[in-house]
């Protein structure tokens, strides 16, 4: 107990101190009038601005965050199912992979006032682009994992009268797990920055919204405390995929611990 | 004594033109420990990936008991090489996979592996990954896992190369035991003289390029051996005769 207390605090003092560091000097630099306060707004005002918005905050955040989660479910089940495919049929993957990897040369920002322009204002375009996103690193990252086994584990499995679906359930994807979250970790924060950037673009509802309409109004302070809270989402998506991750992957522990030994 | 095993004029070749294996032909009779001694690259692990039905001769035949299952994958126990667990099952799940893909349920799979952890020298590790396993243990699971595929021949790769030589002799004495005691048909890889004439019933010598069975040795001495046998005269009689074949 004693020792995974002292690992946590090792990890999070760092940051922690520094970040504190960061907002000391960043309240300093507000409270001596060297930076204007319309262009800086001190970090207290960016909390008195949080602490009278936040319901509305809320509101708007519930949309982001329903785009992402649908476009995050999508995103996986069209990135999993053309890996699998992609893994299964040499011909697809010899057609889809540089398709799927000129696709992602497009920047994202180029594609979403299309999307708009093409589906509408409403809920679906932000989906759409969130889908774009996820896609790529899920499809790319799971076809590396199912690529990763070992020959021999298939020779292994094909002696013992295994199957292709069978070599898929018991090897290959419990083998891509790791890839999947390590992109799922990323494909998460992307999700996010992607549904809030759609909604840049039009709609009424969304974190996305709410920063153009404060900006439009210069409520900087109320900028800052909606760019946090995107943060702070982000953040949280990335911990409960690491979190799920442990739950999903009990043997990394172990294999961890081993290569620490090693080492 | 009946064959559990034949070999026949097994030919292949990887590419269509330059022959591996030339000829072999082999035979296991039941409850045999027979070995398949050669240079490294001369064909052993293709001749098993052949007998597993991982490969397909270009000519000849693979019996198992008398039925033709030549190219056919699942009729055969094998151990490869390495002991290829699986780092993300537990050592009970890992041992259990054969019974599984044979569609038989999770927990029942388990209470019938349970039976045998401690015949195999695996107590208490049923819920261990394989990376809290030391080498030994780790074969020792793998031999499991492949006695568990309940067929009535086994192919071992090299089951003892990647152990260290005290590990090795213990998991020498403890195998030569076990299978006394399981009755299994083996045929099983080494590049180690000692360990072929400590193990075996039978020695196939395999050399030439295409490989081919040169020689055959029987070893009289009854089993299961004396780990001091390595020292006795019979010991070395037949290591002479091996070295002197095999140059």
């Amino acid at each position: 107990m004693k020792g995974k207390l002292r690992s946590t605090t090792d990890k999070l003092l760092p940051p922690v101190v520094l970040l504190l560091l960061l907002l000391g000097l960043w309240y300093f630099a507000c409270a001596s009038g060297s930076v204007p306060k319309f262009m800086l707004p001190s970090p207290a005002d960016v909390w008195n601005a949080f602490v009278s918005d936040w319901q509305l905050m809320l509101r708007h955040a519930r949309v982001t965050l329903a785009e992402t989660f649908i476009g995050l479910f999508f995103g996986i089940i069209i990135g999993f199912f053309t890996a699998v495919v992609m893994d299964r049929f040499r011909i697809v993957r010899k057609l889809l992979y540089p398709l799927i990897i000129i696709s992602q040369t497009i920047p994202t920002v180029a594609i979403a006032p299309l999307l708009v322009l093409w589906l509408g204002y409403q809920m679906l375009p932000k989906i759409v682009l969130v889908i774009c996103i996820v896609f790529f690193p899920i499809s790319i990252s799971l076809l590396e994992g199912f690529g990763s086994v070992d020959a021999d584990t298939v020779n292994l499995m094909r002696s013992m009268g295994a199957g292709r679906l069978q070599i898929f359930r018991y090897v290959k994807m419990p083998s891509a797990l790791g890839h999947f979250f390590s992109s799922l970790k990323i494909s998460v924060s992307y999700a996010v920055v992607g549904a809030v950037l759609s909604e840049w673009l039009g709609g009424t509802e969304g974190l996305g919204c709410y920063m153009t309409r404060v900006r439009k109004a210069f409520s900087y302070d109320k900028m800052f405390a909606v760019i946090i809270l995107i943060s702070v989402i982000s953040l949280l998506l990335i911990w409960l995929t690491g979190f799920l991750q442990k739950k999903c992957m009990p043997w990394e522990k172990v294999n961890q611990a081993r290569r620490k030994e090693n080492v | 004594m009946r064959n559990a095993l034949d070999i026949q004029d097994v030919t292949f070749s990887y590419d269509g033109q330059n022959n591996v294996l030339q000829n072999i032909n082999l035979t296991l009779h039941e409850g045999e420990l027979v070995c398949l001694l050669g240079v490294s690259g001369g064909g052993k692990t293709t001749l098993f990936h052949i007998i597993a039905g991982l490969l397909k001769p270009q000519q000849g035949r693979v019996l198992l008991g008398g039925e033709d299952i030549t190219g056919q994958s699942g009729k055969i126990s094998y151990m490869l090489q390495k002991d290829m667990l699986l780092p993300f099952r537990t050592v009970e799940d890992n041992v259990a996979l054969p019974l599984l893909l044979k569609g038989v349920k999770k927990k029942e799979a388990r209470r019938q592996v349970g039976k045998y952890f401690s015949t195999f020298g695996l107590d208490g590790t049923q819920k261990f990954y394989p990376a809290e396993l030391s080498g030994g243990m780790r074969q020792r699971a793998a031999l499991l896992r492949t006695y568990m595929f309940g067929g009535s021949v086994a192919l071992l790769d090299e089951p003892f190369s990647a152990l260290d030589t005290l590990t090795k002799s213990d998991l020498h004495r403890w195998y030569l035991e076990v299978m006394d005691s399981i009755k299994l048909s083996t045929i099983f890889i080494t590049h180690d003289i000692d360990e072929a004439i400590l193990l075996s019933d039978r020695i196939y010598l395999l050399s030439g390029k295409p490989g081919t069975l040169s020689d055959e040795i029987i070893i009289r001495e009854p089993k299961p051996r004396d780990r001091d046998f390595n020292l006795t005269e019979a010991f070395l009689r037949y290591k002479k005769q091996i070295i002197a074949k095999i140059r």
